[in-house]
């Protein structure tokens, strides 16, 4: 077993651990936690892959950002720890169709016949998923996609400012 | 089958990501761990994407994750005001309290 | 057939003149819109004497198409116009007179709340006019048939608030009644002729290769050698009845004329174009155009005259009795047209259409002399309450009186010869089914002559002559003669009906013009060998007519002068007699029992209380409660959980991921 395949199986292990952990914990805190944890080994995954930009990113805006709101969130509402009310009934019937997805992929991939055969490894250059490769494709031949996510930002930004002030007016 | 991880390993491992994501969606009650889960389901496919693009030689995946996370983003941001507002009205963040959408 | 390319603005500049008059007219000056109808009108006239110039040149027909209409399972139908020698006749006529009655009605409704709307259904009339005579096929006239039918609807309840006054002074029928039978009427009569389309279409659609079945061309060449093979004479009879129902209907003949006499509710004008001169004879005109299928058939030959013969017979009774100057003139107008018919059903296509033509002048002037004298007498139409009128509206009278010799058939005014011609033909004619008709027909018109001349002289005495009745009525003031627009198109007129006859002379005399110009158009009869009879005959016979026709006058002048207690000794000796005329043969009340009431009562107890409320809103009902049913059920998917929405959502995916593993199990 080459140190490649140990990081994949290691960092398989800790993505799938914290998404349990997100799942499981009863304090939304810990899910938390458990999703930072994820994130970063997901960020491992894809160094592994060659995608050192998209990695890079994981680990700013994901388990940064988006995860610092979370954090801010929770802080803010103080929820109760446990609600009593979590597990309902429909919780087997969820469990139920959850399984049977999993179970139709990965009857997929192991038995069934894709047209062509999967590609397998190839060497690629160290120039493949940089930033400098990214940026490029980025500001040329995808700077239309790249301008749309900008808007996309805004609207975002303009959609919650109007939410919280709603709000304000409100009260 | 070799140990070396191939396209199929990352696949199935997207798809356990997806799985597991998909079970706190329809099992929790608690607003912001649903969307938690949601991010898990938005990073296994994400990871495909990735997975796909170095096995196919191709950048554009990691084009595709890149967008996905600026959505991902937005919808945090949007979707976390909104439970914010949700909890200010009721007091709640379970989604069973939440069903006035009900004709 | 030369193609041009300008027939289509002889009904384009009256559709142009009825959407300017609708839109424009509410900010103009009446005499404004007037003028604007009547130049409109106008311009449609000069394309057609143009045109008229271009057949006359060329000898041949000339036609403009403008686009495929439709193209629907093999057949073919463009929207095209014909312009041949007898569309030329009609064309001029109606553009005509139609700019004449124009004309006169700027003085008539110049004072009424809306002249706009009054010229822009009179333009839209002659659009649709127009259409009718000059389609070249049979769909572009059915359109014009029913578009004429749309605006005599529109005109007759012009005054849809007002009623009619009966000649005693009560309420009669409301004019917007009037409207709707006279819509309802021909509607019968149109039915018979959609299903003549349809017949047509179904018997030689197979016959042509282009689809173009409902040409007029088309289907004259078809019948040029007689009836093609396969095709029956019970078909081709068919046809030619269906046909004359819709003539019925449109054209005021026995049994569908009852419309006509009721539709005097509309303005005067309006009597004097429509439903006088121009609209009434579509189905004259549809005839003749049908000729090549009419000399097929003698049975359809002996009901088209028999019925023209029966109705100006019939017509001309009642108009012997009746007080309003307008009813009289309607029962002439029925009573004519059945003239018409006797000469189209008998073949003699060129002396129906003459009479057609002569008698769109003088009955139009007969019309717009009445509509003056209305004016005059300030809305009075009981000619038992004018008399005298001849000093005080002496063009009005001296007009009127031209016209009033010419229908009564004196030499030499036009209707002489027109309806001397009908008559001569009729003498001659022969017919296979039932070879004494064409006396039989003679003899019947020729006993409608004598009552026409003595109506209509009975109706000129009334009103012009003798004492003066008026005084009650107009309350110390006198009648007026009529303004200048008025009395122009009359002085037209007269010249008209005084002149026009020589158009079409007996043959003893001279070339017949008309028969001669409308050869080509229209089809005719083999010769019957050795039939035709001497000149000394034609004189005798017509010498007979005309002695006849003074017969006719002589007895009503004698009847009527200076009150002569004659009239009322007769009335007084056969009280039923008078009664059953004047209540017009109480053919309404018959319809009324034996139609209208049975069908009002189906509807009312069956179709509306059992039919609609139980099978049309229980069909209707039922849907609705079917799916308010669905939807209470469906209701209950959604919660307004979101948990639910998201398990719906994994059911779909779910079920796409087991459709693609399919898929992707049987190879794609």
């Amino acid at each position: 077993m080459g140190a490649e395949s140990f990081f994949f199986y290691l960092f398989g292990v800790i993505v799938l651990a914290g998404a349990l952990g997100v799942v499981v914990m009863s304090n939304p805190v810990y899910s938390a936690i458990s999703l930072v944890l994820c994130f970063f080994a997901l960020a491992g995954e894809y160094v592994l892959l060659h995608a050192h930009f998209v990695a890079a990113a994981q680990v700013l805006v994901y388990a940064g950002a988006i995860m610092v709101l979370f954090l801010f969130v929770i802080m803010l509402m103080n929820p109760t720890p446990a609600d009593a009310r979590e597990a309902g009934g429909s919780a087997l019937l969820g469990w139920l169709l959850g399984g049977l997805f999993f179970a139709a992929i990965f009857v997929a991939l192991i038995t069934a016949r894709l047209p062509g055969s999967l590609p397998v490894r190839s060497e690629v250059s160290g120039y493949f998923g940089s930033v400098e490769q990214i940026g490029a494709e980025l500001f040329t031949r995808y700077l239309w996609p790249f301008e749309t996510a900008g808007v996309i930002l805004l609207v975002g930004i303009v959609g919650v400012v109007v939410l919280a002030r709603l709000h304000r007016k409100e009260g | 089958m070799s140990w070396l991880p191939e396209l199929q390993h990352y696949v199935l491992l997207a798809t356990a990501l997806f799985f597991i994501g998909l079970i706190g969606v329809l099992t929790r009650r608690n607003a912001i761990v649903i969307f938690m889960s949601i991010e898990l389901m938005l990073n296994a496919a994400n990871l495909c994407f990735v997975a796909f693009s170095r096995y196919l030689g191709s950048p554009v995946g990691h084009l595709f994750s890149f967008m996905v996370m600026v959505v991902a983003a937005c919808e945090v941001a949007v979707g976390l005001a909104i439970i914010v507002l949700i909890f200010r009205e009721r007091r709640s963040v379970n989604v069973d309290d939440v069903n006035i959408m009900r004709w | 057939m030369h193609s041009v390319s300008y027939l289509q603005y002889i009904p384009l500049f009256p559709l142009l003149g009825a959407l300017l008059c609708a839109v424009l007219g509410p900010r103009l000056k009446p005499a404004a819109v007037g003028a604007l109808a009547t130049v409109m009108v106008g311009a449609s006239f000069a394309v057609s004497v143009a045109a008229f110039f271009e057949v006359r040149s060329g000898h041949q027909a000339l036609q403009t198409v403008l686009y495929t209409w439709n193209a629907l399972g093999g057949l073919t139908v463009d929207v095209g116009f014909l312009f041949d020698q007898l569309s030329a006749v009609m064309a001029l006529v109606v553009t005509g007179v139609s700019t004449l009655i124009h004309l006169y009605s700027i003085g008539y409704i110049a004072h009424d709340r809306s002249p706009w709307r009054f010229f822009s259904y009179l333009n839209l009339f002659v659009f649709s006019m127009a259409l009718l005579i000059l389609g070249n096929n049979l769909l572009v006239m059915f359109v014009g048939w029913e578009g004429v039918g749309l605006c005599s609807y529109l005109l007759i309840g012009f005054w849809y608030d007002g009623w009619m006054k009966e000649p005693g002074g009560q309420r009669g029928m409301a004019n917007s009644v009037a409207g709707m039978k006279a819509f309802v009427v021909n509607r019968i009569g149109d039915f018979g002729f959609l299903l003549a389309i349809f017949l047509i279409v179904v018997t030689f659609l197979p016959k042509v290769a282009d689809g173009r079945v409902l040409d007029f061309a088309v289907l004259r060449a078809l019948m040029e050698g007689g009836i093609p093979s396969g095709i029956g004479l019970g078909i081709i009879t068919t046809i030619c009845l269906l046909l004359f129902v819709g003539a019925t209907g449109k054209s005021a003949q026995l049994p569908l004329y009852v419309w006509l006499p009721d539709a005097m509710a509309g303005p005067t004008p309006v009597s004097a174009l429509i439903h006088a001169a121009t609209m009434v004879t579509a189905g004259v005109y549809m005839v003749a155009r049908m000729s090549f299928f009419y000399i097929q058939s003698p049975t359809a030959q002996l009901v088209v005259a028999g019925v023209g013969a029966a109705t100006a017979l019939f017509a001309a009774t009642i108009g012997l009795v009746q007080r309003d100057i307008k009813k009289v003139l309607a029962y002439s107008t029925v009573s004519q047209l059945g003239y018409m018919f006797i000469g189209v059903g008998m073949c003699a296509y060129s002396a129906g259409v003459f009479h057609l033509t002569t008698h769109a002048f003088f009955k139009a002037l007969l019309f717009l002399g009445a509509g003056s004298v209305i004016h005059g007498m300030h809305e009075e139409q009981d000619i038992y309450r004018m008399g005298g009128l001849k000093k005080y509206m002496p063009l009005t009278y001296w007009t009127f009186l031209v016209a009033t010799i010419a229908i009564a058939g004196i030499w030499p005014f036009a209707g002489f010869f027109s309806k001397d011609e009908i008559l001569w033909q009729a003498f001659n004619y022969h017919n296979e089914v039932f070879p004494e008709a064409g006396r039989v027909i003679w003899a019947v018109g020729l006993t409608g002559a004598l009552l026409t001349a003595f109506y209509m002289f009975r109706l000129v005495a009334l009103t012009f002559w003798g004492p003066e009745r008026f005084h009650e009525v107009l309350h110390g003031k006198h009648p007026h003669e009529s303004p200048w627009t008025m009395t122009l198109p009359l002085t037209v007129l007269a010249v008209l009906s005084f002149g026009a006859g020589w158009l079409a002379m007996p043959h003893i005399w001279g070339p017949n013009l008309f028969h001669h110009w409308l050869e080509p158009a229209v089809a005719a009869l083999p010769p019957v060998g050795g039939h035709h009879s001497g000149p000394g005959l034609e004189w005798g016979l017509m010498i007979l007519s005309m002695g006849i026709a003074g017969l006719g006058i002589a007895s009503a002048m004698g009847f009527y002068r200076q009150d002569a207690p004659l009239p009322t000794r007769m009335k007084a000796a056969f009280p039923g007699l008078y009664r059953v005329l004047y209540q017009k043969y109480y053919v309404d009340e018959l319809y009324d029992t034996a139609v209208i009431r049975p069908l009002v009562s189906v509807s009312r107890g069956f179709l509306w209380k059992f039919f609609d409320v139980n099978v049309i809103d229980g069909t209707v009902n039922g849907l609705a409660s079917a799916v308010r049913l669905c939807g209470m059920a469906l209701r209950r998917l959604q919660t307004g959980l979101v948990h639910t929405y998201a398990y719906f959502i994994v059911l779909g995916a779910l079920a796409f991921v087991f459709y693609v593993m399919m898929m992707l199990s049987k190879g794609l």
